[in-house]
């Protein structure tokens, strides 16, 4: 047999049906859906009189609006518009018969959080999301990745997608991460080298000593990006690290079927001589603590940097970077250890989980957040939430001057109450640094958990380093 | 879904890159539980003041291009959110075929499932359409699926790429739903295959 990567190894155990042309009818595995790019799809089902296919493996929870304040119970907590968005998932839900996490249960949190958590993602297996974030669940070795709605009524009614082939990207971490650095620090430099488009057209395999030696909440983060240097998806092949975390979960096999699937999950590995379309390698120690200076993820700097010129790109980005230098309000040749920050968000399908939580109470431990500052921990999930309440992280937040929030999307994108207003600078762990993003004129910087903690205690971007 | 065959109108230049698809349609418009009505909010924040009043600077608020029907644009045009609210946006607004050096993948998708047509052009092509484009509204580009060439105003032929199978459904407006439900039987066989191979799924 001729050696295949990973991906050709998920796809080919998932093609349902082949025409001529190459055009495919994946079968999906496993398909989260939430309360905003899925009402018109349940609706379309409706209005054509189709069912779920497989309800079975449709799992629903409500993240993008959900209030992350108390008494979020009570549905006049949210505006009329998001009310209405979150009651007809609800409606859905039970309608069609689909798994569901709704607001009261300590379960919900953000989609791409709840579904590895309850073991519903899983090695191999194809998972989509009305969410472009759904790379996260390659972190297990599952070929995952963001639709939209009419795709997502696709799946709901043929439990399949139409797709091509992508091609084969390796993306190699090599040696370890020096001290300081993170999952953060790695995905986001991966992207300031390819370029926000750099990953089009293929699905890439995180692989390499420091990829191997993150748990399963780093290797999350790494490929929850892939999104943002534009592929279609990340993987990392699964190893101990990945049965370790999935063993156990509620909707993790059991018995002889878990036997049978590590049997299976064994062999999900890029063979030696693997055809790849295109590699890029970093060194895991030449990869710094990093931010986000503009508004695409591309626009990425060590810490210890300074601001570029808009003069120091080519072609459409100059005129883009000068518009970014505005928007952000900020001058070339400004170092970005000196950029005044009064927001910190810790949060997100990128950091939200107890490893985030954890990093960012390490270093704020005994400290106090500047004075002024606007400070707000969203833990990913209920069982986030309540595990860091267990070992003492909720009282260290709160202790260093940071609001204690419920599980939800928040301040990564702003469609409930936890929003930028203009002019105003956050520190964020979240994922897109894109205009208005957090709130209409507000300007935000991606970093580590460590990093937006740091940020916090000197209200400034800060080398995380200086800290430890 | 709406055939898309050909058509002949104004094309907006918007060479700015990495257009993202919250620039095209702001989270607080997602809010809606309907796929129509979104093209008011179109580029919502680049075109409005924060008091609702139009940004005349906006090349969409521009007299010559109010009526657009394409948009040429620069690299990586529907980057992030997978949210098709952007192409519902801007297929409501009216634009129904985008040109650039490259797309995103999901909003690539995404606007084929809306009786859109995303057209990826080599820089230098892109460079003489967006020029075109420039001329405002006296200068109409003519897209022809079926023949797979844009015709700009002064005449110029180009010739794009298309998938043959998405070509098939735009031109006659096919449901991919439908489509597929025609395989049920290979989607049922699969089914029960994987379920032996694979019972723990």
């Amino acid at each position: 047999m001729s050696p295949k990567t990973l991906y050709d190894k998920i796809w080919d155990a998932h093609v349902a049906d082949e025409a001529d042309d190459g055009t495919c009818l994946l079968y999906i595995d496993r398909h989260l859906v939430h309360e905003v790019t899925s009402p018109q799809a349940f609706e379309g089902l409706r209005l054509a009189g189709r069912t779920v296919r497989a309800p079975e493996k449709t799992i629903a929870v409500p993240d993008h609006n959900v209030p992350t304040t108390l008494g979020r119970d009570n549905p006049e907590s949210m505006p009329e518009d998001s009310r209405i968005q979150v009651a007809a998932l609800d409606t859905n839900a039970k309608e069609f018969g689909v798994h569901y996490y709704p607001v009261s249960d300590v379960r919900q949190g953000i989609v791409h959080i709840v579904g590895p958590e309850q073991g519903w993602t899983l090695p191999g297996m194809t998972v989509v999301c009305g969410d472009s974030h759904t790379a996260t669940h390659g972190a297990f070795g599952a070929l995952a990745h963001g639709i939209g709605t009419s795709e997502v009524e696709h799946v709901l009614a043929t439990q399949t997608l139409i797709q091509k082939k992508s091609k084969n990207m390796k993306v190699e971490i090599t040696g370890q991460l020096r001290p300081g650095v993170t999952a953060k620090d790695i995905t986001l430099s991966v992207i300031g080298a390819t370029g926000t488009a750099g990953g089009t057209g293929y699905v890439i395999e995180y692989c390499g000593e420091a990829i191997r030696s993150l748990s399963m909440e780093g290797r999350m983060t790494v490929c929850n990006m892939a999104i943002e240097g534009g592929a279609r998806a990340g993987l990392i092949a699964p190893d101990e690290t990945t049965f370790e975390y999935v063993m156990g979960r509620p909707h993790a096999p059991k018995g002889a079927q878990w036997e049978a699937a590590m049997n299976w999950w064994k062999t999900l590995y890029s063979d030696d001589d693997a055809h790849w379309d295109k590699v890029i390698t970093l060194k895991g120690e030449d990869i710094a603590p990093v931010v986000t200076w503009g508004t695409s993820p591309e626009d990425v700097l060590p810490i210890t940097a300074e601001v570029p010129t808009a003069e120091s790109f080519k072609g459409g980005k100059v005129d883009a970077a000068k518009r970014a230098l505005e928007y952000m309000g900020l001058e070339p040749g400004q170092k970005l250890s000196d950029i005044q920050i009064d927001t910190v968000f810790i949060g997100s399908c990128t950091n939200g989980r107890i490893e985030d939580l954890r990093a960012a109470a390490e270093i704020l431990k005994g400290k106090k957040v500047k004075e002024g500052m606007r400070a707000m921990v969203v833990p990913g999930s209920g069982l986030v939430r309540a595990q860091a309440e267990e070992e003492g992280l909720a009282q260290i937040f709160q202790d260093a001057g940071f609001e204690w929030r419920l599980a939800g999307c928040s301040m990564c994108l702003a469609m409930n109450p936890d929003q930028l207003k203009p002019g105003e600078r956050c520190a964020a762990t979240s994922n897109r640094n894109f205009e208005g993003r957090q709130g209409r004129g507000g300007r935000t910087h991606l970093m580590s958990p460590a990093m937006a903690a740091a940020a916090a205690i000197t209200g400034h971007l800060t080398d995380v380093r200086e800290l430890m | 879904m709406e055939k898309f065959e050909k058509l002949s109108g104004i094309a907006a230049p918007m060479p700015l890159v990495n257009i993202d698809t919250d620039m095209i349609i702001p989270k607080q418009y997602l809010k809606t539980i309907k796929r129509t009505g979104l093209g008011v909010h179109a580029f919502a924040e680049m075109r409005y003041d924060d008091q609702g009043n139009e940004n005349p600077d906006f090349v969409l608020n521009q007299p010559a291009y109010r009526e657009a029907s394409v948009i040429v644009a620069g690299d990586n045009f529907g980057c992030g959110s997978s949210r098709e609210h952007a192409p519902w946006a801007l297929a409501d607004f009216g634009i129904k075929v985008v040109i650039s050096t490259s797309f995103a993948d999901i909003f690539f998708n995404n606007c084929f499932k809306n009786g859109m047509l995303p057209i990826v052009m080599p820089q230098e092509v892109v460079d003489v359409l967006m020029q075109d484009a420039e001329k405002g509204s006296n200068a109409r580009m003519e897209v022809d699926l079926e023949a797979q060439t844009i015709t700009t105003s002064d005449g110029e032929v180009f010739t794009f790429e298309v998938d043959p199978f998405r070509k098939h459904c735009l031109l006659e407006g096919l449901d991919d739903i439908g489509l597929t439900l025609e395989k049920a039987a290979a989607i049922d066989t699969f089914e029960a295959a994987a379920a032996q191979a694979r019972p723990w799924v």
